[in-house]
């Protein structure tokens, strides 16, 4: 059963010297549990998606469901996690981290305690009293997944969450990510440049095109691979198969051909 | 043993510090003596008209005299007074008005045309209306110092407000906030540092809407006095007047400061 569904989402951008189609089209499903990527060249709308479905602004056109509930109907809590932690540095880390049920008006001795098990779970315990700025950028992150966890949201949308840390940093995160997103199986949508990073942490992976965004091809990551941590992955035998086919299309997108296949992948 | 040189290093370094630091204090008693000591020849040797800058001597004889007879104490008072009323009345309406800008785009710009020229307008001119307004007293005073102070302490307020990082409330709105709560969790704390800021420019504006109401309409006060002086060719009076005012102006700058260190340190 489709957990959440796009069916004909556009989107316009608006400004007084004249609009941009950043979004054309885009018809996806994805279940409980999966766990996709978007990637594609910049500005081809993937952060526009994340944005939408964050429910930070509407779509021009098309329907989305979550749950099969309407998603502007829906008072389900989505995650969304931003490039850097934007963690508030006048807050220590447990406010910055119960920022949401203060919000909800739901703090309760039941959410400290469940916002110091996933501290725990990050590595993080004992940091509840720091301050942001006492922390380094992996550790920042950290605390901005616990932030995102604690909502209990139905949906995890990352947009390149990674891409601002160092390299080493970047691999252990997106081993405890992939852990954490299967331990309490959550459904999660990456958006990232990193070809590598989809491949090791997803099940399926959508590649967009540019002007105007659409998705021109979807690809399976294969079985063996989605099980493995991140870090595994890419040792993996499969992994470089994959990581060339995709990359052969990255590249055959920027000329903008074979536009004729991807009606009927797009239905895979 | 590398302790103690390691010591001697760093002690060398206090010691620079320090005698550094010395030579500046004496160099500043070294100005003020000066200024003192040129000011009492020039007069004695009437090389400046004793009768129009009166000298050290005679306007610390003055003073002294009329804090004895308690009349200098009742004028400073007054115009104490009246300039912190009118500073924390200009800060904190400055500050109510930016968040009612905030609160409506569509208010700040039909509202914009207005700050301009309100901001523009040299605002002691607008002193005989207030007077004719509300009356010559003190209340008319007290919004003298306010009034100089509040059109500016809006536009920069309402400007941090504008220049608070988007993605801080992107986070807040993916939580479920409200645009009430962006303001209290974000907007307001993320632009505490440049309220504070204001508040030092705000201090000395103050003492100059003040002093000129004083001019104006009282009959009392330290900006009275330096009218009256004026008015029966008392010099000493006016310079008498003048240092208070300079004292206390500092003292207040100073306490301003003091505020400001506390306030970084309780808010951030």
């Amino acid at each position: 059963m489709a957990f959440l569904t796009l069916d004909n989402v556009s989107h316009y951008y608006f400004s007084t010297t004249g609009y941009t189609k950043a979004l054309e089209d885009i018809s996806l499903s994805i279940d409980e549990g999966e766990f996709v990527s978007i990637i594609g060249p910049s500005g081809c709308g993937k952060s526009t998606i994340l944005s939408i479905i964050a429910r930070l602004m509407q779509q021009t056109e098309g329907h989305i469901k979550l749950k099969n509930e309407p998603l502007a109907d829906s008072s389900l809590n989505i995650g969304y996690m931003l490039q850097q932690d934007y963690l508030f540095p006048w807050k220590t880390v447990m406010d910055n981290i119960l920022l949401g049920p203060k919000i909800n008006g739901q703090i309760t001795d039941q959410t400290k305690i469940h916002a110091r098990q996933l501290l725990a779970d990050v590595n993080m315990a004992e940091t509840e009293n720091d301050f942001p700025s006492e922390l380094s950028g992996g550790m920042r992150q950290r605390i901005a997944l616990v932030r995102t966890l604690i909502t209990n949201p139905e949906i995890l949308l990352f947009d390149e969450p990674f891409s601002a840390l160092d390299y080493v940093t970047k691999l252990k995160l997106e081993n405890l990510v992939a852990k954490l997103m299967e331990t309490y199986n959550k459904t999660a949508i990456l958006v990232t440049h990193d070809l590598g990073e989809a491949i090791s942490m997803s099940d399926r992976i959508f590649l967009m095109e540019t002007a105007p965004g659409r998705i021109a091809k979807t690809f399976e990551v294969p079985e063996e691979l989605r099980n493995e941590a991140p870090f595994f992955v890419r040792r993996h035998p499969k992994y470089q198969p994959i990581f060339d086919k995709i990359w052969k299309h990255l590249n055959d997108d920027m000329s903008d051909e074979n536009k004729g296949v991807t009606t009927d992948e797009r239905n895979n | 043993m590398k302790e103690t040189i390691d010591r001697i290093f760093y002690d060398n370094y206090l010691k620079k510090i320090r005698s550094e630091t010395r030579v500046v204090t004496i160099w500043q008693l070294i100005i003020f003596i000066l200024f003192i000591a040129i000011w009492e020849i020039a007069s004695r040797f009437r090389f400046i008209d004793p009768l129009l800058f009166s000298s050290p001597t005679k306007v610390s004889q003055l003073i002294y005299e009329k804090i004895i007879d308690g009349s200098m104490l009742n004028h400073l008072q007054y115009t104490l007074f009246e300039t912190i009323l009118g500073f924390i009345l200009g800060t904190v309406l400055g500050i109510i008005i930016a968040t009612i800008l905030w609160t409506s785009q569509k208010f700040a710009r039909i509202s914009d045309p207005y700050l301009v020229v309100l901001n523009a307008m040299p605002k002691v001119a607008l002193g005989p209306i207030i007077i004719v307004a509300l009356g010559p007293g003190f209340l008319s005073i007290i919004i003298m110092g306010a009034i100089i102070s509040v059109i500016i302490t809006t536009l920069i307020v309402y400007s941090a407000f504008n220049e608070v990082d988007p993605n801080y409330q992107k986070v807040l709105k993916s939580l479920g906030a409200t645009r009430s709560q962006c303001f209290k969790e974000a907007i307001f704390p993320a632009a505490i540092p440049t309220m504070i800021s204001t508040l030092k420019v705000n201090v000395g504006l103050s003492w100059v809407g003040v002093i000129v109401g004083e001019f104006l309409v009282s009959n009392q006060g330290l900006g009275y006095l330096i009218i009256y002086g004026f008015q029966v060719f008392d010099f000493s009076l006016v310079m008498s007047s003048l240092v208070i005012i300079a004292i206390f102006a500092a003292l207040m700058y100073k306490g301003v400061e003091k505020l400001e260190d506390w306030l970084i340190k309780h808010t951030t």
